[in-house]
C-alpha cells in the first residue's frame, strides 16, 4: 500500500492516525494498561466527489485519514490533526468541516466534495483561479483547506448567515474584508499569505455579486 | 486513539440503555471535542455511541413562547436560526464568539454543554490533574493559571468550563432535557447543570453518567438589548480569557452571567439587582470570595470593565 510506502516522508505528521498509532508508544501510554477492545472494521459508504465508495475501516479512521490513505485524495491536508490548523477542511453536505475531528463511519451516506471535487487543473474552480491569480499561497500546503472554506464561506454569506463582526444580527451581511477574515479564522497560513487569501476571495465574491 | 466498538443509536431512550450496558462507553454527537481528547488518550472509550442518527435536529416553538433547541442541532444553525437571532440575540453572539466556522458547523447544543475544560494541565498527560485523573493533584495551582478560573476554585481544580453558548443559555434561564436508560425524562436548570470542582473535579455536570441530552429549552422572550462581550488573546478563535452575556432593559435591570471565570457560566442573581448601580457594584457582589492566583487576579478587574464596557454600549 501507498501508506505504508509513505511512513517514512509523512511519519511525524500521522502521529495522530490510526495507522501509526499503533506502533507510537509515548511514556504516558506505556504506564496504562493494554486496551481490552481489539481493533473494530466496520463497512462504511459515502459519496467521495460525485462518485459512490464504500470502504472496510478501523472505526478509529478519521474521515481525513479515509481520504488520504484509504482513497488516495490526499489534496487535503492533515497539518495539527486537532482541528486547530484548517489544512484538513473538506465540505459535507454543503457545510465546510475539519475531517481530521470526524470519524469516518460517521458519514454514511453523506456527500463529501475535496478539493479535488471542486476543480482540475483544465477545469478550475472560480476559487482556485483567484488564488492563482492573488498569489494566495506560498508553500501551499494550507490551500486546499482555504480553498474549501473560502468557497463554504462565500455560500454562508450568500445564505444571510451573519458572523461575529456583523454589526446587526438581522441584516444579511455583506462580503466585505472585515467579514472574510473573521470567517476564514479556522484556517491557519504560516506563510501568511492572507491578505491575498482575502483578496482572492473578494473577486470571486465581486464576481458573483 | 485505542480502539473501540462503534455503534449507530435508534431512539434516545435505547441510547441510554446502551450506555448503561457498556461501563466505558460514550456517546459520540459532533465528535470536535470527544475525538481530540481520544486522540490524546485523555479519554479512551472501548465503546462510542453515535446519537448522530437520532434527529434532534430541530428548533421547534414551545407552548410556552419559548423555543426548544435539539440536542444535535449544531452550533452554526443555532446561531443562525432567524428567531434565536431576533429573540435571543445573546445566545447567537455567544456561539458565533466561539470555535471556528467547521467547528460550529459539527459542534451540537448538547456537546458544546459537556465540553471539557480547556486547562493545559489537563491537556497534558504527564502532568497532575485531578480531573483528568482523580487524586494525582493540580499542577494548575502554582503553574501557568493566567487563563484559569478566579471563582468557585477549590484547593483540587482551578479549572474554567470553556463554553461561550453555556454562559448566554445560563442568563437566559435555559433548562437541559434529559433521558435515561429507563426512559425517564427530567429538565435541569442551567443554574444547577455544571458543577463547581470541590473535591471532584473529575465531575462536570450534574448528568448521571449514561444520561442523554436530548434538548435545551429557552423560555419565552424577555426583549431588552442583548449582548455577549468576549475578550480573549486574539481578534477571533480563542477561548475567552473574560465575558460577558447580558441583557439590559431600559430601566436599568438586567442579567449578567461572566464566562472564562469559573468552572460554570458564573452568574449571581443577587448582584443584578446592583445592575442600576453600575458595573462596580454588580461585580462587588457577583465576585465577592474571588480566590484568583498570582497570574490571573487581573481577571476580577477585567470583569468589572467589561461589564462597564457592555452597560455603556447598550445604553448607546
Amino acid at each position: 500500500m501507498a501508506g505504508e510506502l509513505e511512513l517514512s516522508r509523512r511519519g511525524v505528521l500521522m502521529v495522530g492516525g490510526a495507522s501509526a498509532a499503533l506502533a507510537t508508544v509515548s511514556p504516558a501510554e506505556a504506564q496504562t494498561p493494554p486496551p481490552d477492545t481489539a481493533p473494530t472494521q466496520m463497512a462504511v459508504s459515502f459519496e467521495i466527489n460525485g462518485a459512490d465508495r464504500t470502504l472496510e475501516l478501523d472505526t478509529r479512521t478519521t474521515l481525513l485519514d479515509a481520504l488520504r490513505e484509504h482513497l488516495n485524495l490526499t489534496g487535503t491536508k492533515k497539518g495539527c490533526d486537532h482541528g486547530q490548523c484548517g489544512a484538513c477542511t473538506v465540505i459535507v453536505d454543503g457545510q465546510r468541516i475539519n475531517s481530521c475531528l470526524s470519524l469516518a463511519v460517521m458519514h454514511e451516506g453523506a456527500k463529501v466534495t475535496t478539493i479535488e471535487g471542486l476543480g482540475t487543473p483544465d477545469d478550475l474552480h472560480p476559487m482556485q483561479a483567484a488564488f492563482i491569480k492573488h498569489d494566495g499561497y506560498q508553500c501551499g500546503y494550507c490551500t486546499p483547506g482555504q480553498i474549501c472554506s473560502a468557497v463554504a464561506v462565500l455560500d454562508e454569506i450568500r445564505q444571510g448567515l451573519p458572523s461575529h463582526v456583523s454589526a446587526s444580527l438581522t441584516d444579511r451581511p455583506r462580503a466585505t474584508n472585515e467579514e472574510m477574515r473573521e470567517r476564514m479564522s479556522g484556517n491557519i497560513c504560516r506563510c501568511g499569505a492572507y491578505s491575498n487569501i482575502a483578496e482572492a476571495m473578494a473577486e470571486v465574491a465581486g464576481a458573483r455579486a | 486513539m485505542r480502539p473501540f466498538s462503534y455503534e449507530r443509536a435508534t431512539t434516545p431512550a435505547a441510547a441510554a440503555l446502551a450506555a448503561r450496558a457498556r461501563p466505558g462507553a460514550k456517546f459520540i454527537a459532533g465528535g470536535t471535542n470527544l475525538l481530540d481528547l481520544m486522540k490524546l488518550q485523555i479519554e479512551t472509550p472501548a465503546h462510542l455511541i453515535d446519537v448522530g442518527p437520532l434527529g434532534l435536529d430541530r428548533i421547534e416553538e414551545t407552548p410556552e413562547g419559548g423555543l426548544r433547541i435539539g440536542a444535535l442541532v449544531s452550533n452554526s444553525d443555532l446561531a443562525g436560526d432567524a428567531r434565536v437571532r431576533r429573540d435571543y440575540g445573546v445566545l447567537s453572539r455567544a456561539l458565533l464568539a466561539g470555535a471556528s466556522g467547521q467547528l460550529r458547523n459539527k459542534a451540537t447544543t448538547g456537546g458544546n454543554l459537556l465540553q471539557r475544560t480547556r486547562c493545559p494541565y489537563f491537556y497534558d498527560t504527564a502532568q497532575a490533574c485531578n480531573k483528568r485523573e482523580p487524586g494525582s493533584g493540580c499542577a494548575a495551582i502554582g503553574g501557568f493559571s493566567r487563563q484559569l478560573a478566579v471563582i468557585g476554585v477549590s484547593d483540587h481544580c482551578i479549572a474554567t468550563h470553556p463554553s461561550d453558548m453555556a454562559v448566554a443559555m445560563r442568563v437566559l434561564d435555559a433548562q437541559v432535557e434529559t433521558v435515561n436508560a429507563a426512559g425517564e425524562t427530567r429538565a435541569i436548570p442551567m443554574a444547577e447543570f455544571h458543577r463547581l470542582p470541590e473535591d471532584r473535579p473529575h465531575i462536570d455536570t450534574v448528568l448521571p453518567p449514561g444520561d442523554l441530552i436530548t434538548a435545551v429549552t429557552l423560555p419565552r422572550p424577555i426583549g431588552g438589548t442583548h449582548v455577549y462581550r468576549k475578550v480573549r488573546d486574539r481578534a477571533s478563535y480563542a477561548f475567552a480569557v473574560v465575558s460577558v452575556a447580558a441583557v439590559l432593559q431600559r430601566d436599568g435591570t438586567g442579567r449578567v452571567a461572566f464566562g472564562g471565570l469559573a468552572h460554570k457560566p458564573w452568574r449571581v442573581e443577587a448582584a443584578e439587582a446592583a445592575l442600576p448601580q453600575g458595573a462596580k457594584a454588580v461585580a462587588a457582589i457577583a465576585l465577592a470570595g474571588a480566590r484568583p492566583t498570582h497570574e490571573n487576579a487581573f481577571k476580577v478587574t477585567l470583569a468589572e470593565r467589561t461589564l462597564a464596557a457592555v452597560i455603556s454600549d447598550a445604553r448607546g
